[in-house]
């Protein structure tokens, strides 16, 4: 097999110039494969952590058929203190829990004593929250624009910057908030401006903030009393695992009609980002196809050209007595070794790339997100893979000229010109 | 006794509605160890009588045994195994593979084809290219030498594994008259040196002279059969 090898390599350096030029054709598509991938991977990475550890947690517990109309807000789905109390001893039971707050999440009117706008607001216990999402913080523009201090004390809240800027609103300035409660009597408390808060792409992105303490007092609540309790899991590949379980655990808790209270969902499942994810999971697939489609063709071409050139040879060996399974086995070596050149050559000069693009600092813009950081990172399973896919893909290639070859009559290839 | 014999042989061609017969009821029988000549003009059959010895085509009908075997209806594998197991060929064009060194081309079917190492047969193959004259020019790639060298080359590539039977077609058509002549030679100082059979077609009379045995074809057909051993 070596001797093979050696006589596949020589003649492929008979023809440098095509083995150049067909192997950068495969180093060419190897490369975009593997940047698109890690790039767009990374987009979707740092979107997800962004969704996930900022908004939405890992996974979010309702009371049943609240996600439904959550466009409203609708209070009168909250869940009652002995039902949060159950659920805070279910993940509490979970090891693969790292954390979880609970929300009051309602809609109201702000006021800055001249203008007066809607506000969708999370009454949040500040601790909880930032354990939880915790890159909320970094979306909070305290005083002199500043990251305010991962604090939300009484009597302060946190408005969104759209909302802001159209209410001329300032650190440190007055407002009114107004809401309606469960009864539908109206209230009012007044509270201070301390933090603005970053829009983001997705449910809750231009979402107010105010301690749950004031939360209950606008809205007259007593006791613990939430609509949505977000949770943190330790890694985002156990969310499937964890979410069967806390279903299986809390499906057990019925109301008086015997259907379950509880509704538990993914982040996937409350994120329009999600639609983005698979997109581009789809779109990693398409030029993973159009790279196999460019290696398929470039070789299979390469090699039906050198099985043509040089049938007169193939008729020589074939004479002297090589074996129709060897002369397959040369042909087949030649295809081999273009796409194992093609694809570590590729895979050397993408992880450079890679290298060089995290070095730079790659920012884009997002939504209303302008200054997104990308870190583009491949796993080595990745490049493997894509390698090993674009070796067997030549080797697929090299297969019907290779064929051809073992299968000429020795006396017509002979006589060929 | 018989190397090669061959019973009403024929072989037909099919070029279009066209059937053309190439050979017509040969029959012949060679000897081990002579060293043949197949002569006649374009078209009578010389090398359609070669290849089929050469157990490169196949007959139409009769039967034509090469070493004892019948060999005109093997398979494809079979008779490539044949090939390398009992024959070699020398080739007009000399047919060396260009990537390949001179020692590599000698050295080629005892790789690829015999599956020997390559090692062990360092001495033999340095032997026959030293027999065939281009011992010094071992290293260098068949573009480097000339056409006479080349077919030197190709004389050793084709006794490298010691065969019962070599087939040369038209091995001198492509060289100027003295190299041909020392070339016919030296495939006769390898016929004595190792007793292998070579069979060969010509145009060149000076060179058929050379032959022990004449087969001349005409029309497909042995038109005459000449011993000058006897003589």
């Amino acid at each position: 097999m070596t001797k093979i090898a050696r006589i596949a390599y020589r003649n492929l350096l008979r023809y440098s110039r095509r083995t150049m030029l067909t192997s950068m054709l495969v180093i060419i598509g190897i490369v975009a494969v593997l940047l698109f991938i890690a790039i767009a991977g990374s987009f979707k990475q740092l979107m997800v952590g962004q969704i996930t550890d900022s908004m939405l947690g890992h996974l979010q517990v309702h009371r049943k058929g609240y996600v439904a109309s959550i466009d409203n807000s609708p209070l009168n789905l909250n869940l009652k203190a002995k039902q949060v109390a159950k659920v805070k001893a279910v993940l509490k039971g979970n090891s693969s829990v790292s954390s979880f707050s609970t929300r009051l999440k309602f809609g109201g009117m702000l006021s800055n004593f001249t203008e007066t706008a809607n506000i969708r607001l999370n009454g949040i216990n500040p601790e909880m929250e930032f354990q939880t999402v915790p890159l909320l913080s970094q979306r909070v523009k305290g005083k002199n624009g500043t990251n305010a201090a991962p604090t939300l004390n009484q009597g302060e809240l946190w408005i969104p910057e759209t909302l802001a800027k159209g209410l001329k609103l300032k650190i440190g300035m007055q407002v009114v908030l107004v809401a309606t409660n469960q009864d539908g009597s109206v209230n009012g408390v007044p509270l201070l401006v301390s933090g603005i808060v970053g829009a983001m792409t997705g449910p809750g992105g231009r979402d107010g903030y105010l301690n749950i303490k004031d939360a209950y007092q606008l809205l007259r609540i007593k006791g613990e009393e939430v609509n949505e309790i977000a949770i943190r899991l330790s890694s985002l590949d156990v969310v499937n695992p964890v979410i069967s379980n806390l279903k299986e655990q809390l499906s057990a808790v019925k109301n008086k009609n015997g259907k379950p209270v509880f509704e538990i969902h993914t982040w996937e499942k409350l994120s329009p980002f999600s639609n983005i994810a698979k997109i581009i999971d789809l779109l990693t697939l398409f030029v993973k196809i159009i790279l196999i489609a460019i290696v398929l063709v470039s070789i299979m071409n390469v090699m039906l050209m050198a099985v043509y050139e040089r049938i007169r040879e193939i008729g020589t060996i074939a004479a002297i007595g090589t074996s129709p399974g060897k002369i397959r086995a040369l042909f087949l070596m030649e295809g081999l070794f273009l796409g194992f050149f093609g694809a570590v050559v590729g895979s050397i000069i993408s992880l450079g790339i890679i290298q060089f693009l995290n070095w730079k600092s790659l920012t884009m813009s997002f939504g209303r997100q302008d200054t997104l950081i990308l870190t583009p990172t491949i796993a080595i399973s990745e490049v493997i893979i894509t390698a090993l896919i674009v070796i067997g893909i030549s080797a697929l290639a090299s297969l019907q000229p290779a064929i051809k070859a073992s299968n000429l009559e020795p006396v017509e290839a002979l006589r060929h010109f | 006794m018989s190397l090669v014999e061959i019973n009403n042989l024929s072989k037909t061609y099919q070029m279009g509605e066209v059937t053309i017969s190439a050979l017509k009821d040969v029959s012949l029988e060679i000897e081990e160890g002579t060293f043949v000549s197949v002569v006649g003009p374009s078209g009578s059959g010389k090398s359609t009588l070669l290849n089929l010895i050469g157990v490169l085509d196949q007959p139409s009908s009769g039967s034509i045994k090469v070493a004892n075997q019948e060999v005109g209806r093997l398979n494809n594998k079979e008779r490539a195994n044949f090939r390398g197991d009992n024959l070699g060929f020398v080739f007009q064009n000399f047919n060396l593979i260009p990537v390949l060194t001179v020692y590599e081309n000698v050295e080629y079917p005892l790789l690829m084809v015999k599956n020997e190492d390559s090692g062990s047969q360092r001495e033999h193959i340095n032997g026959l290219l030293d027999a065939v004259g281009v011992l010094e020019q071992q290293s260098k790639r068949p573009s480097q030498i000339s056409g006479g060298q080349m077919q030197r080359v190709a004389v050793a590539r084709a006794l490298v594994t010691r065969p019962k039977l070599v087939i040369a077609d038209e091995p001198t058509a492509n060289l100027d008259h003295d190299t041909a002549y020392k070339i016919i030679n030296l495939m006769k100082e390898m016929k004595e040196k190792w007793n292998t059979t070579f069979i060969f077609s010509t145009h060149d009379p000076k060179i058929i002279g050379e032959a022990e045995i004449i087969f001349t074809l005409e029309d497909g057909m042995i038109k005459n059969r000449e011993d000058r051993r006897i003589q």
